[in-house]
């Protein structure tokens, strides 16, 4: 069984690598490497399994799993410039494939159920997710 | 193989709160839910049924006969309900959405007798699902 939480996040972002010339960063990335940043509502569906407590009939208390959220992504997030104010941005696109699994990445040490996946939509028409046991950490580097 | 899936809405009643805690204990884990007035939702379950397409209807299950099993089963038992009071198969439980989904689980799948009940997601608000599905702890 699986609980899933659906979170909000507003943040800024540029498609753009320093690995390719101008013109290939405007070929491959198109409007979304315009150098002044566009930004997104974000939601994130976070899904965490374990067995029910019979105590509590529950998974995972969401009095515990938001904060942890809250602190470990909304917070950091949240109205940001993910390029410049996310550290792990600076060195990597903030493409929504890396930003999921930045995403999975800090949230995996929840210590009271198992992360089982990660669901990010950058809009109502575009969504991305990453699942444990599938490569969720060999973050490729761009 | 196909899944198909249908939705229901249902509303009912609830609160939080587990007779072996304490009046603090109770609302140090349950916050707001523990208000034993209660306080209520609107529940929206997806029914997801795996199998093969019959080769003369082009159906895995009729979805007339599905609709009728989500009416029996869930609808009569949980909609306008107060679920720690009115629903015998969560008695002893406390209805979180965990153990209301797992129990609609139980009653559905013995029903469906054409394809088998692959999924169930019960939300208790948009942000808010539990997911049970085969295989993946139906019964944990």
């Amino acid at each position: 069984m699986s609980l899933s939480r659906r979170y909000h996040f507003a943040a800024s972002h540029r498609l753009h690598t320093a690995k390719l010339s101008e013109e290939e960063n405007k070929r491959v990335y198109g409007k979304c490497s315009n150098p002044y940043g566009h930004g997104h509502n974000y939601v994130l569906e976070v899904t965490v399994t374990g067995p029910v407590d019979p105590a509590t009939g529950m998974i995972a208390n969401l009095a515990e799993l938001d904060p942890f959220v809250q602190r470990e992504v909304i917070e950091p997030f949240d109205q940001r410039f993910l390029n410049e104010e996310v550290a792990e941005f600076r060195e990597q696109v903030a493409t929504t494939e890396n930003v999921c699994r930045e995403i999975f990445r800090r949230l995996k040490s929840f210590p009271l159920a198992r992360l089982e996946r990660v669901r990010v939509e950058e809009t109502s028409k575009n969504s991305f997710e990453i699942e444990a046991d599938v490569d969720a950490f060999d973050v490729v580097r761009a | 193989m196909i899944r198909i899936t249908r939705k229901i809405e249902f509303s009912a009643a609830h609160f939080y709160h587990n007779p072996n805690f304490s009046v603090e204990e109770n609302r140090r884990v349950f916050g707001k839910c523990n208000n034993p007035h209660g306080h209520g939702h609107n529940y929206v379950l997806e029914v997801t049924i795996a199998g093969e397409p019959d080769p003369t209807t082009g159906m895995v299950l009729d979805l007339k006969e599905l609709k009728v099993i989500l009416q029996t089963e869930v609808m009569e038992r949980m909609d306008h309900r107060h679920l720690n009071y009115e629903v015998p198969e969560l008695a002893g439980q406390i209805p979180t959405c965990e153990n209301i989904a797992a129990v609609i689980w139980k009653l559905l799948e013995p029903k469906i007798k054409s394809g088998k009940l692959d999924r169930v997601r019960l939300y208790e608000s948009p942000e808010l699902f539990v997911d049970v599905s085969a295989g993946n702890g139906a019964r944990a």
